[in-house]
């Protein structure tokens, strides 16, 4: 079956199986920053932003998508421009091995565009559904500290 | 975090971006499985459904028949080569129990056979169009079982080699002694004896093993796959598979962590055979399931402490005994166990009489492997329970009790030399310890004075306080090797081609930021190149906390070469001798100001006079493996109506040498951290009656997450290692040991009771209040 949907600000239409997740088509259509890590919803590593949510793509039918916008890691960057939670990822040594990164930032910029403002424990939640094995997740909350504070004087 | 004061160094000490970054928060495809994989066959395992049977029957008739499936394995039709899957140096010291596929499966998760098809959809039909008949053996299920007399034998079988003795399912048995430890403690005012077990526990990697096999125009293997470990996946890949190492090519891209799970052969063995049979490229990814029942573990062990110490408070006699479960096969089950006794007890260097003494033990769960800690982690919780203890019972303060009796700059332990990896060790003196210092700075900020022993009470809610402090290594010494090719371009920028594997942990970064100190440019003209078989010289690769200390101190050697080199050209440019001119700014200085930009030695070189190529290849094998130290505080939370625990503030202050990259070294120790948290509280791979993994997902294996964590501190002392890199020592292993002694002891603090068994879950703290 097919479906239409808007990826990153252009419009695509996907053939695509009834059981295929989001996941599974992204990546198949070369949207690699998508990652697995479970395919189950417990990770966090598929997280792309759904009409603006972040979402777990393992968990959502691609047939499901139709119609909608989606937003992956490859789309958050502007015109080779970094998006500010990917500056402060960087600066804030946020990364590591670097595969919850594109789920945990997509959390972090899906925070960050209804609470400019979030406390720690607003940002622990909003990432709580991204695992991390490598940083113990101080740096990531760091960097969205830093990116929101960023955000606010910009504006 | 403490700022560290810079030194003399421009680029080393900087808290750079790393330089792998961009590329990583932007998404883009770096990692195994981020290529067109459109045309790659999938491969999915059967895996056996027992703890231990013969495979009496395999019949593959229907699988292979059905369309779509290209080939499918078995012992029928695989080389029988024993071999082990222990990516460790040649010879590695693990025993030659694992064949590709055997007729007789050892663990629920064992491999029985693969199937290679268009889809994963066709291949999971084909597994289960594949008859097999089992015949059921015993099983041995837990360390005692395995080593009761006549217990069923796990490895029976007459071709594998190394094992200490199979037919008592003995891996492995060390046994060293340090003067005469009865007669220690027979002089000691004080005995302290404690025995503590630790849980099978898994790594996690949020991405799984993944490996991409496919032919080049050659026709030689070509292997991209997640591993920390390149060049021991290309000579054990062409051992088992009887093929020349010469025929195989082994890229490393960007991983998604390892932490010791990745320092193992576990797929490219298959997804090669695939590929060389059907001459189609091949993925095989495990499956998050697939990843807890069938790659690796912790070892889970008994640790047994018992310390002699004299009135004085200093520690007379230590006395260790491991026995290490290391499931169905031997992976690293000698040199963990050896790791127990040798990266702990040589901290205690006062005790004059020391005996390190214990087995690991085959059993039919899933294997053991190399996790980060290596076996420290385990020796860790024992030793110090054992020394909060001792040092309560002599009405010393712990801290107290550690700075009389831990090792000192200037000091050595017999230990070093009589154990090491696996085998006798190297004999060392410590050339840096700040140990003392980073005790200080801990208990300052945990507030120790003030909240040690107040048992200060909140409704159910008793808080408390409490400390541990460890050592590591650097590498393994006279084993390790790194290497590092280094050469120049004509702008000035330099090619730095390491065997050294970044899994994640920001070596490519600090690799660069010590070439490019050497070199004076900064780190935008180092151009990292990592991990590649066909193009970096060789590196045994990312463990045993050796690449900053190692592939560090390769790396420095090459660019001394390289600036020698350069020097020679720009001599004559600046018509000075070479000990006139100095690297810097990227230019080459004289005295009184005279330089020569670098692109312009270059270009010379290249084009002009006496042209040649400016490059150099060194190499670094060390003669020591420096530990790095570490200083835990913990400020916890028990209820005493649920048996909660909850970890409030964490500080781990870290003697790590200099800090090559003082914010990637603070990661790698906040990272273990939380993982050693969640090792503590949590994580516990648990197992039904017959040997299956009860929890393999996520959902039920709790790994902490950001809701999870405490506040955490980590402090980097000033330090500075002499025999090292700029200074540095290692930082990556040593943080995961601290949570589980330091959380107990905290616990201990608050209400009394010590837990001697891992994880502390709700259960285990309510039972032990119960038994005061």
């Amino acid at each position: 079956m097919r479906i239409h949907l808007t990826v990153n600000g252009t419009g695509r239409t996907w053939e695509v199986a009834p059981g295929d997740t989001l996941l599974d088509v992204l990546r198949r259509e070369g949207f690699a920053g998508v990652k697995k890590g479970c395919g189950t919803g417990d990770c966090g590593a598929c997280t792309v932003l759904l009409n603006g949510r972040a979402v777990n793509a393992c968990l959502v039918l691609a047939v499901k998508a139709e119609g909608h916008t989606v937003v992956t890691i490859e789309g958050v960057a502007q015109g080779g421009r970094l998006h500010p939670v990917q500056e402060a990822f960087l600066e804030a040594g946020a990364v590591q091995c670097g595969y919850c990164t594109p789920g945990m930032v997509l959390s972090a910029v899906s925070l960050l565009s209804h609470n400019p403002d979030p406390s720690e424990a607003e940002i622990c939640e909003a990432i709580s559904g991204n695992l991390c094995r490598c940083t113990g997740y101080v740096k990531q909350i760091a960097a969205i500290e830093r990116a929101a504070a960023r955000m606010r004087e910009s504006q | 975090m403490k700022k560290r004061e810079s030194r003399a160094f421009v680029v080393v000490g900087k808290s750079e971006a790393k330089v792998d970054g961009r590329g990583l928060v932007t998404g883009r495809p770096m990692f195994v499985a981020d290529v067109d994989v459109s045309d790659a066959l999938v491969i999915k395992m059967l895996w056996s459904p027992y703890a231990h049977a013969r495979i009496a029957s395999i019949d593959t008739a229907d699988a292979e028949r059905m369309p779509g499936v290209a080939c499918v394995l078995t012992h029928k039709n695989t080389p029988a080569t024993r071999h082990t899957t222990a990516g460790q140096g040649f010879p590695e010291p693990s025993p030659y129990d694992a064949r590709m596929f055997d007729t007789k499966v050892r663990f629920v998760g064992d491999r029985v056979a693969a199937v290679a098809a268009e889809t994963e959809e066709v291949a999971e039909r084909a597994l289960a169009a594949i008859r097999v008949e089992y015949e059921e053996l015993p099983a041995v299920l837990s360390i005692d079982e395995a080593r009761r007399p006549g217990a069923p034998i796990v490895h029976d079988e007459s071709d594998a080699t190394g094992i200490y003795d199979p037919s008592k399912n003995v891996v492995a048995d060390v046994d060293i002694d340090v003067g005469d430890v009865a007669v220690g403690f027979g002089e000691s005012d004080l005995i302290v004896e404690t025995t503590c077990e630790t849980q099978y526990a898994q790594h996690t990697p949020i991405e799984t093993h993944v490996v991409l096999a496919s032919l080049d125009a050659d026709d030689r293997l070509v292997l991209r796959t997640s591993t920390q470990v390149p060049f021991h996946v290309r000579r054990i890949v062409a051992q088992t598979l009887g093929i020349p190492v010469h025929r195989i090519r082994v890229v490393k891209p960007r991983i998604g962590g390892g932490f010791g799970v990745k320092q193992e052969v576990l797929l490219e063995d298959v997804a090669g055979w695939v590929t060389l049979q059907t001459r189609r490229p091949a993925l095989f990814t495990l499956s998050r399931r697939e990843e807890f029942t069938s790659s690796r573990t912790r070892h889970p062990m008994r640790v047994r402490v018992k310390v002699g110490v004299k009135k004085t408070g200093l520690v007379h006699a230590i006395e260790m005994e491991a026995v290490s479960n290391t499931g169905a096969y031997g992976a690293h089950g000698l040199t963990v166990l050896a790791n127990t006794g040798s990266k702990t007890l040589p901290l205690y260097n006062k005790a004059e009489n020391a005996h390190f003494f214990g087995q690991a033990v085959y059993t039919n769960l899933p294997v053991g492997g190399a996790y980060r800690g290596y076996g420290a982690t385990q020796g860790y919780f024992a030793l110090e329970t054992a020394m909060d203890e001792a040092a309560e019972r002599l009405g010393l303060d712990p801290i107290e009790f550690r700075l009389r009796n831990a090792i000192r700059t200037g000091e050595g332990s017999p230990i070093f030399a009589k154990l090491g990896e696996g085998r006798e060790g190297v004999s060392q003196t410590v050339k840096s310890c700040e140990l003392e210092r980073c005790l200080e700075v801990g208990a300052e900020r945990i507030g120790w004075t003030s909240a040690r022993s107040k048992k200060e009470r909140r409704g159910s809610w008793v808080h408390g306080v409490g400390m541990s402090i460890m050592m590591q290594g650097s590498g393994i010494p006279e084993i390790d090797m790194g290497a590092a090719t280094i050469k120049m371009n004509e702008d000035g920028s330099f090619n730095l081609l390491v065997g050294a594997t970044d899994l994640g942990t920001g070596s490519d970064t600090i690799l660069a930021q010590i070439a490019a100190e050497v070199l004076g440019v900064p780190l935008a003209k180092i151009l990292v190149t990592s991990s590649d078989t066909d193009v970096t010289p060789f590196d045994v690769g990312a463990y045993a906390s050796s690449t900053t200390y190692v592939s560090g101190m390769a790396v420095q050697r090459a660019a001394e070469k390289v600036r020698e080199q350069i020097l020679g050209v720009a001599a004559p440019m600046l018509g000075v001798s070479t000990e006139r001119l100095a690297l810097r700014s990227e230019s080459v200085i004289g005295e009184a100001g005279a330089s020569v930009s670098l692109s312009r030695v270059c270009q010379r070189a290249m084009y002009e006079t006496d042209q040649f190529q400016i490059a150099a290849t060194a190499s670094c094998v060390p003669s020591e493996s420096p530990p790095p130290f570490l200083a835990n505080f913990a400020r916890v939370a028990v209820d005493t109506d649920t048996g909660v625990i909850k970890v409030l503030h964490y500080v781990a202050v870290v003697d790590c040498g200099v800090a090559i990259n003082p914010r990637l070294a603070e990661g790698q120790v906040e990272g273990a951290i939380v993982n050693g948290i969640g090792y503590a509280l949590s994580e516990e791979m648990q197992f039904s009656s017959r040997g299956r993994v009860r929890n393999p997902t996520l959902f039920d294996y709790k790994i902490p997450g950001a809701l999870d964590i405490p506040r955490i501190d980590v402090v980097l002392v000033d330090s500075y290692e002499p025999t090292g890199p700029m200074g540095a020592k290692s930082v990556g292993e040593i943080g995961i040991n601290g949570p589980i002694p330091t959380i107990a002891n905290a616990i201990y603090d608050a209400v009394g009771v010590r837990l001697r068994q891992t994880p502390f879950t709700p259960e285990r703290v309510l039972e032990a209040l119960q038994r005061v």
